[in-house]
């Protein structure tokens, strides 16, 4: 039973991540749109930000696995 | 219709080439296949064989066992004591500590290993189980080499927390005895914990470990010379492989995140970049050991802890006022403020680790699950039409798969570089007020 209760943690943090790197990536495609010469700066911010998302979920993750 | 002319023209020029093309790409998705299916019969357990084993012994029938694919994968994303490429199995030095018994050094070649990473021979009480090295708890079995049953036995057995762990036996003697894993350090939060001996081995990882760092040595010195020897000429060769990626590494990643200070932590964001990246793309070659070692948690956590300890002790002043009394904040504030931020200071590197080891495992097992739904839908063998439709099936997502996992090893590699760059430029800033 502790299985399938971690695997609702889990999805529920994945949710919240898939928000959070799905806003990121729509506006760096429309700031990408906007000023295309930027692309450079605006995909290193990009995956920078998507990784700090990524993090918060991952912990999530973590402490799902961990708390039974 | 004039305009459409050349266009049909073109068309009409090149079908034999694609024909041809797509001949090729059917012919090497059924090859790809096929070979998933030469890897299957391998594994197959052959019930005869097995079953008269088990009577010579005495140790009674194993226990059929439905196909679990994410055990399955666990298993073979897991570090191991031998070095299995394709059928062949290279033994690695074994370093084993027992309390109460002393070292034992002697080569995983011993155990004489099957298709299973399973050996059927005992040295020192201890046995290779899936390829990873175990002891036997019973005190009293035989030291040295000895003779034991040819694969060992899973049974449920609950633990102190009362939590059901698969632990294995080995049959010896018509008796069953229980083995322990080796010790980790993780005080048993993943079900782990100090057991009755320490393993200081070669393992596979440490194996690819040093396969990486050799390969990265000679590629950077042999780049070095022929900037000394080329000065002034363009780059040729292997420098023209290393070059964009070590400008891009340097422009994008030490450059604006570091200021003026880029030029003194250049070196080790280089040697962070390049030696996640090479094991990352190391551990994509497929039939090559597999090896996952920066999807184990250990290798990430001490690549963290590397970080953790560059960040905080070239810190200065600003930084730390930063953490323990943020400067223009009400004192109410910072009394919930500084907890907060003290223990940022440890999850920043956690994070580092758990993203890699997250990104990189979870790669390696969609890859090892996608060839397991073929044993799934074919029933372990029995039906053979829809293992055959499904081995075509999943060879397709394996291979799209690996394309992306491909982009991940580039894009986790960068993420690692570009936050520890980020942390260590947020703790190196000049206070500008």
């Amino acid at each position: 039973m502790g299985g399938s209760i971690a695997a609702i943690g889990m999805g529920l943090a994945v949710i919240g991540a898939g928000i959070g790197i799905g806003q990121i990536g729509g506006k760096a495609m429309e700031a990408i749109a906007r000023q295309p010469e930027a692309v450079g700066d605006i995909r290193a911010n990009m995956i920078l930000t998507a990784a700090l998302v990524e993090g918060a979920a991952l912990i999530a993750i973590v402490v799902s696995f961990l708390v039974k | 219709m004039p305009t459409f002319a050349p266009l049909f023209k073109k068309r009409a020029e090149m079908p034999q080439k694609i024909i041809l093309m797509r001949r090729y790409f059917l012919s090497f998705i059924c090859l790809l296949s096929l070979s998933v299916f030469a890897f299957s019969q391998e594994h197959q357990e052959n019930p005869t064989g097995e079953g008269q084993q088990e009577v010579e012994h005495g140790c009674g029938e194993q226990a059929e066992h439905e196909f679990d694919p994410g055990a399955t994968a666990f298993h073979h994303i897991a570090d191991q004591n031998i070095y299995s490429i394709g059928p062949w199995n290279f033994p690695l030095p074994c370093f084993l500590y027992a309390p109460g018994h002393g070292w034992s050094v002697f080569s995983s070649g011993k155990f004489h290993a099957d298709a299973h990473g399973n050996g059927h021979v005992a040295v020192d009480g201890y046995v290779l189980v899936e390829g990873m090295v175990n002891r036997i708890e019973d005190a009293s079995f035989p030291m040295g080499e000895v003779e034991v049953g040819h694969h060992p036995y899973f049974q449920k057995v609950k633990n102190a927390e009362g939590v059901e762990k698969d632990i294995a036996h080995i049959c010896y003697n018509s008796h069953l005895y229980t083995t322990r894993e080796r010790s980790t350090a993780d005080g048993g939060l993943f079900g782990g914990g100090v057991t009755n001996f320490y393993d200081f081995s070669l393992t596979k990882n440490v194996t690819s470990m040093i396969i990486i760092f050799a390969l990265l040595s000679w590629m950077f010195l042999s780049v070095a010379k022929a900037y000394k020897q080329r000065d002034g000429m363009a780059p040729k060769g292997l420098q023209g492989f290393i070059e964009p990626i070590f400008l891009f590494i340097q422009d994008e990643v030490a450059k604006p995140f570091l200021g003026h200070k880029w030029e003194q932590y250049l070196p080790f964001l280089m040697a962070l970049f390049f030696f996640i990246l090479g094991l990352n793309l190391f551990g994509q070659i497929p039939f090559l050991g597999g090896s996952n070692v920066t999807g184990n948690l250990a290798v990430t956590m001490v690549l963290a802890i590397i970080t953790f300890l560059v960040v905080n002790l070239s810190g200065n002043k600003h930084y730390w006022e930063h953490i323990f009394w943020m400067p223009g904040v009400p004192a109410w504030v910072k009394i919930i403020l500084t907890p907060v931020e003290i223990l940022g200071v440890f999850i920043k590197p956690m994070t580092l680790m758990l993203r890699l080891f997250a990104n990189i495992t979870a790669g390696h097992m969609v890859m090892v699950i996608f060839v397991g739904l073929i044993f799934v839908f074919s029933e372990s063998g029995i039906n053979a039409g829809a293992g055959y439709g499904t081995a075509v099936g999943s060879t397709l997502l394996t291979l799209f798969m690996m394309s992306i996992e491909l982009l991940v090893a580039f894009i986790q590699a960068f993420v690692f570089t570009i936050l520890t760059a980020s942390y260590i430029g947020a703790a190196t800033e000049e206070a500008h007020h």
